[in-house]
């Protein structure tokens, strides 16, 4: 396959950036596109040029480093995978792709395609957690009977990475679908109830504080997630911090 | 923090766009109720109910809930948009948004501008008009001896109580538009402030030699508009309370799309009817 690769490129979080136009040619269609991206570096750092930066880690799709912006989708065009999991042969030979980094405010670039994602961190510190005591003589998680359903959901808000991709796929850049997995996943069961008060009060409040939009439903998060966390989470977020507010 | 939380949050601000929005959903349902009197009423029948929705005290007190819904969820709308507008100072050279989401709700702030444009309007051509000129009052032509006729005005008491409006005739039988009156005893006159010719300004108004197409137009326009809002927002009331379930979602889904549809539809017939078949 040949391409032509439209990339953001930009210095730094100071410089002003733009797209640039790469061809690359022999693209096997088996290739994922960070394999792609890594021939497209070789031949980069061999002519001598800076190569492209991007975020990536595990390559298997659950670290959620790997980031990116293609063809205007978050993860590319495919549906439930990580750009990492997407493979070339999602693209036709001769085909032109734009790859630009995370846009938001709260992700803002540091280098080419890679942003600043520690929002989603300051999210989790101010209650994305339970307090346990660990001294040794805690209680068996396993122990405590909760109903399949409920483990089930939660369960499901947990395979959340925190990627971010709800983030840039969302027209307000709101975090709410990565909030909500993350205040769900504890909301449902019983050793997250405790907290759930405070957890989605101050959730919710980093989460403004942190710049990012507001929610208008339109479902893209949902679409795009490549862990398919439902926008049921959200309702939930919705009852959780309601359910706080008026305590 | 909780305090402010239900006023200033994220979360907080969506409560209300969804609740005022259902509220004016409810709204939506009553205004068309009324409206379809234009087709299915007569031109008393709509006057009389024009007059009970500008004095009757518990419709004011609806009335004012709907102004302060209205401009709640528009002012609300607005702060929302212009924050998610900042949260992403830098855009995207390629976005295919068409691939994961709907238009309407992608284009609810441009449709919400368009509704309350057309709010604006409607209001200066009816509501101001209802409320604060002097309207042409609507008349009745009453046959007061048999081959000669005469006109009168109804009044405001007319159908509640005492004073009917007509000039003392004989005990005879009176047609008023339709409706059979028998008086045994002679009447007394008054003339009294009489019921606004709502329906007249109606018809006239989309009628109106010049401007009757444009004003159509204008009117089925934004129905269509009011659809595309209703089509994202009646759902997303729901979602923003808090309500998706996997039980009743699916049902309020399909209501949500055929409101969307139907009431719009059936606004925009009125318009269309009056212009083109009366």
């Amino acid at each position: 396959m040949n391409l032509t690769l439209k990339i953001w490129r930009q210095k730094n979080a100071q410089d002003k950036g733009q797209l640039v136009d790469y061809k690359i040619s022999d693209v096997s269609p088996d290739m994922s596109f960070l394999e792609m991206l890594d021939v497209l570096n070789d031949g980069l750092v061999e002519k001598g040029d800076e190569p492209v930066a991007f975020d990536h880690d595990c390559r298997e799709g659950i670290c959620g480093m790997c980031s990116l912006y293609i063809n205007g989708e978050a993860h590319g065009p495919d549906r439930g995978v990580t750009t990492c999991q997407l493979h070339m042969r999602m693209f036709k030979d001769g085909d032109t792709i734009f790859i630009e980094p995370f846009r938001a405010k709260a992700f803002p670039v540091i280098k080419d395609l890679v942003v600043d994602r520690s929002a989603f961190d300051r999210i989790q510190h101010a209650g994305g957690f339970i307090s346990v005591n660990t001294s040794g003589n805690t209680q068996d998680a396993n122990a405590i009977p909760i109903p399949k359903h409920d483990a089930d959901r939660a369960f499901d808000a947990a395979t959340c990475i925190g990627c971010g991709a709800c983030v840039a796929t969302c027209k307000n850049s709101s975090a709410m679908l990565f909030v909500s997995a993350k205040v769900s996943q504890f909301a449902l069961l019983p050793q997250g109830k405790v907290e759930a008060a405070e957890r989605v009060l101050n959730m919710v409040e980093q989460m403004d504080h942190e710049g990012f939009g507001n929610c208008t439903n339109t479902g893209a998060c949902e679409i795009e997630c490549p862990k398919g966390i439902s926008l049921e989470n959200i309702a939930r977020m919705n009852r959780e911090y309601f359910k706080a507010s008026i305590k | 923090m909780a305090k402010s939380a239900l006023l200033k949050s994220s979360i907080g601000k969506k409560y209300w766009m969804a609740l005022t929005g259902l509220f004016l959903c409810l709204f939506l349902v009553g205004h068309l109720a009324g409206n379809l009197q234009l087709l299915f009423g007569t031109q008393l029948q709509f006057n009389e109910y024009a007059l009970f929705m500008t004095t009757n005290p518990a419709v004011k007190i609806l009335s004012y809930v709907t102004y302060i819904s209205i401009l709640f969820h528009a002012i609300d709308g607005i702060l929302l948009t212009i924050q998610n507008k900042k949260a992403r100072p830098i855009g995207y050279a390629k976005n295919n948004a068409g691939a994961n989401s709907a238009w309407a709700s992608r284009n609810m702030a441009v449709l919400g501008t368009l509704i309350l444009i057309f709010i604006a309007t409607h209001m200066v051509n009816f509501w101001a008009k209802m409320h604060f000129t002097t309207m042409p009052l609507q008349k009745i032509t009453v046959e007061a001896q048999p081959g000669a006729t005469q006109d009168f005005y109804l009044t405001s008491g007319w159908g509640q109580d005492k004073f009917i409006p007509v000039q003392s005739v004989d005990g005879e039988n009176i047609v008023l538009d339709g409706r059979d009156f028998y008086y045994t005893k002679p009447l007394k006159v008054k003339f009294a402030e009489g019921y606004k010719d709502l329906h007249t300004i109606t018809i006239e108004f989309f009628k109106d030699p010049k401007w009757g197409l444009a004003f159509t137009i204008f009117y089925v326009f934004s129905m269509a508009v009011l659809a595309f809002h209703l089509l994202h927002g009646f759902n997303s009331a729901f979602q923003s309370l808090g309500a998706n379930n996997p039980k009743y979602t699916p049902a309020i889904k399909v209501f949500g799309k055929g409101f969307a549809i139907i009431v719009p539809l059936l606004f925009a017939i009125i318009p269309l009817y009056i212009h083109f078949f009366k």
